[in-house]
């Protein structure tokens, strides 16, 4: 089955040549000055953090603008969801209270900056509270999906032959399920909880890395230095754990990047649907399908704030996940 | 060619093959097994063992999947508790409306991002190409029931030119006897294929341009429009067609969504439905039968892909 894949998706195979990056490389690359400061390791091809890299792949990211004012939107959403509560605290959890002590469906003004909703919960702390799910579950998510993927990816490519064949037929079979569909029959099976969410999203996300670290392995397990370790008896799980994976890193950090605005567009589809983060908590899309079922009566302070929210997180992290690529790529050329 | 479709082909029945293993096995871990999903949490032992001796859950695993696998290849797709009906018939009576909201709007996609596409690079790196390109990133970004919702908000709520949702019983065919409640759907649905189609027009006729046989073309002494739509689109649309193999499976999720932002009555909005009333046999019904709809749809744009590129109709495989 395997000979049938460059019918089967020349596109993606085209994505895992392009962001395959070969980032990894031998001390033979490493800057001069570092090695003062860093005492060789005796291991041919692991890849080591290089300051010098580092700094060259900062100054890449840096020049680019749009991933810098993305990273700063990123960490004023972290601000604004963790810190914010303790700067401007507001009641989210208890309804009764809400429900006696203020106005519901209230424009913004009045001691509620950006209005109440239909239960009298505050907006704007609202914001804060569904921003911490949607966030929390965005990034847990991501680390989950790409972890594991990233391991199943590494172990179908190093091991090859028939495991690699079955393991990515699941692949296939699992990625061909619209994705929308898979989650919600998962939510319907195994009620939602945000630890499950997390878990759930995370099930419908690690196909994309699986696919990715197989490619990226299939040609760095060729390299001249795993080859090298494995001459010199190096174990699997040595070459997998610290010479395949390090060396993946790159491709790794930019698809966990691009994941987190994956998931947490998943969970406010989910929250849009009613599927999302069970009452008294709630998320971004439950807000927002909250607010469309009122459209009709003119409350747009329900509706806008919580979508710009949303498509502000999720364009600031596609900035900074394109950025870390070209940074990553640029590094290569420069080589 | 034949090598290559019956290659395609196999591909595709082990996915069906594999979807439904898939689905079996996610009825098998529902917590509590089938029976108490069913029956609800007040079911005693004695009922829930009536229940399983009846529908054959006290059979073995392998057995189970044989029937399972036996009931699908026949029709039968289980037995929907909520509806009081066969999955099936509550799946057959949806899924054509969902079938001609996707076909409608990848057409239109189609039909709008291919021209976009040939005018960004007719006038690269002019106005025009920035603002398409501007827009395309900014509606690629929104997410879909965003942009539904906003639709709704102005075409239904302020400007009154569409209605809010489908009349109620709107067939396959309600597109001819009201098509002003399919616009919107259409419309959210088919923004964000334009916006990627259009990109990847753009990019694959720059890939086109560049090639040997333009520069060929030129040297003979064609016209700049002959060079254009004569030799570049031909070549750039066939990876077209790729792509829109590879990006069914998001669209039928988009149209999930834009199904349950417009009350559109297709598997989506049942599907959801269904989630909230735990209904878990027509909810891994539904997901088999748009899979394998998905994976029918790949599978054709493949074969149109096979057809359209001469490289692989007359290649040896």
């Amino acid at each position: 089955m395997t000979t049938g894949d460059e019918g089967f998706d020349p596109v993606f195979n085209d994505v895992e040549n392009e962001t395959a990056l070969p980032i990894g490389h031998g001390e033979f690359m490493r800057a001069g000055p570092i090695s003062e400061q860093d005492p060789l390791v005796p291991e041919g091809g692991e890849a080591l953090s290089s300051g010098g890299n580092l700094r060259r792949m900062y100054g890449v990211f840096s020049e680019n603008k749009l991933a810098v004012v993305g990273v700063g939107v990123i960490i004023f959403f972290l601000l604004f969801c963790f810190v914010g509560p303790h700067v401007y605290p507001t009641n989210q959890t208890d309804a009764q209270y809400a429900l006696q002590h203020s106005t519901q469906n209230a424009p913004p003004g009045n001691g509620n900056p950006l209005g109440t909703d239909e239960n009298g919960f505050n907006i704007l702390g609202r914001l804060m509270f569904g921003g911490q799910a949607s966030l929390i579950v965005g990034l847990a998510s991501a680390l989950v999906a790409t972890v594991f993927g990233t391991l199943y990816g590494a172990i179908s490519g190093f091991f090859g032959g028939w495991l690699d064949s079955l393991l990515m037929r699941v692949v296939d079979i699992l990625l061909s399920i619209p994705v929308l569909f898979l989650l919600i029959a998962l939510v319907t099976i195994y009620h939602s909880s945000e630890t499950l969410l997390i878990v759930v999203i995370a099930f419908v996300s690690w196909l994309v890395p699986a696919r990715l670290i197989r490619g990226e392995t299939l040609s760095l397990r060729i390299r001249e230095y795993v080859q090298a370790v494995r001459v010199m008896g190096g174990s699997r799980n040595r070459i997998i754990n610290r010479h395949i994976i390090p060396n993946a890193v790159g491709t790794i950090v930019v698809f966990a990047t691009f994941q987190v605005a994956d998931s947490i567009l998943l969970l406010a589809a989910l929250g849009f649907l009613g599927l999302g983060v069970p009452a008294p908590n709630t998320d971004w899309g439950t807000m927002l399908s909250n607010g469309v079922q009122a459209a009709g009566n003119g409350y747009w302070w329900q509706i806008y704030p919580v979508g710009i929210c949303i498509v502000l997180v999720v364009i600031a992290f596609n900035y900074v996940g394109d950025a870390l690529r070209d940074s990553l790529e640029v590094r290569l050329q420069q080589r | 060619m034949t090598g290559y479709i019956i290659r395609r082909l196999g591909q595709a029945v082990i996915v069906v093959l594999g979807v439904i293993l898939f689905t079996f096995v996610l009825a098998q871990l529902i917590p509590g097994g089938e029976a108490k999903a069913v029956l609800g949490p007040k079911a005693t032992p004695t009922t829930v063992a009536q229940f399983n001796r009846r529908n054959g859950l006290d059979q073995s695993t392998l057995l189970q999947f044989w029937h399972y696998l036996d009931g699908i290849f026949h029709g039968n797709l289980g037995y929907s508790y909520k509806y009081n009906q066969g999955v099936t018939q509550v799946i057959m009576e949806r899924l054509p409306k969902t079938l001609t909201l996707v076909t409608a709007s990848v057409v239109l996609a189609l039909i709008i991002a291919v021209p976009l596409g040939i005018l960004q690079v007719v006038r690269r790196n002019k106005p025009i190409d920035y603002i398409a390109t501007g827009a395309s990133f900014f509606f690629y970004a929104m997410p879909d029931f965003l942009v539904g919702t906003l639709l709704i908000i102005y075409f239904s709520f302020d400007l009154k030119w569409f209605p809010v949702a489908p009349p109620s019983d709107a067939s396959a065919w309600s597109v001819f006897t009201d098509p002003r409640a399919f616009v919107l759907p259409v419309a959210t649905l088919c923004v964000t294929s334009i916006a990627s189609f259009s990109r990847y027009m753009r990019s694959s006729m720059m890939d086109a341009m560049a090639e040997d046989y333009i520069r060929t073309a030129r040297a003979k002494g064609a016209s700049n429009r002959r060079v254009l739509y004569g030799h570049a689109l031909r070549n750039a649309l066939i990876p077209i067609l790729t792509l829109l193999g590879l990006s069914l499976p998001a669209i039928v999720s988009g149209a999930l969504i834009v199904e349950n932002v417009f009350n559109y009555p297709g598997m989506g909005l049942l599907t959801v439905q269904s989630a909230f009333n735990d209904d878990i046999p027509v909810v891994l019904g539904t997901t088999l039968v748009i899979t394998i709809a998905t994976v029918i749809g790949s599978l054709l744009a493949d074969i149109l892909y096979a057809v359209a590129d001469p490289r692989i109709r007359l290649g040896s495989t």
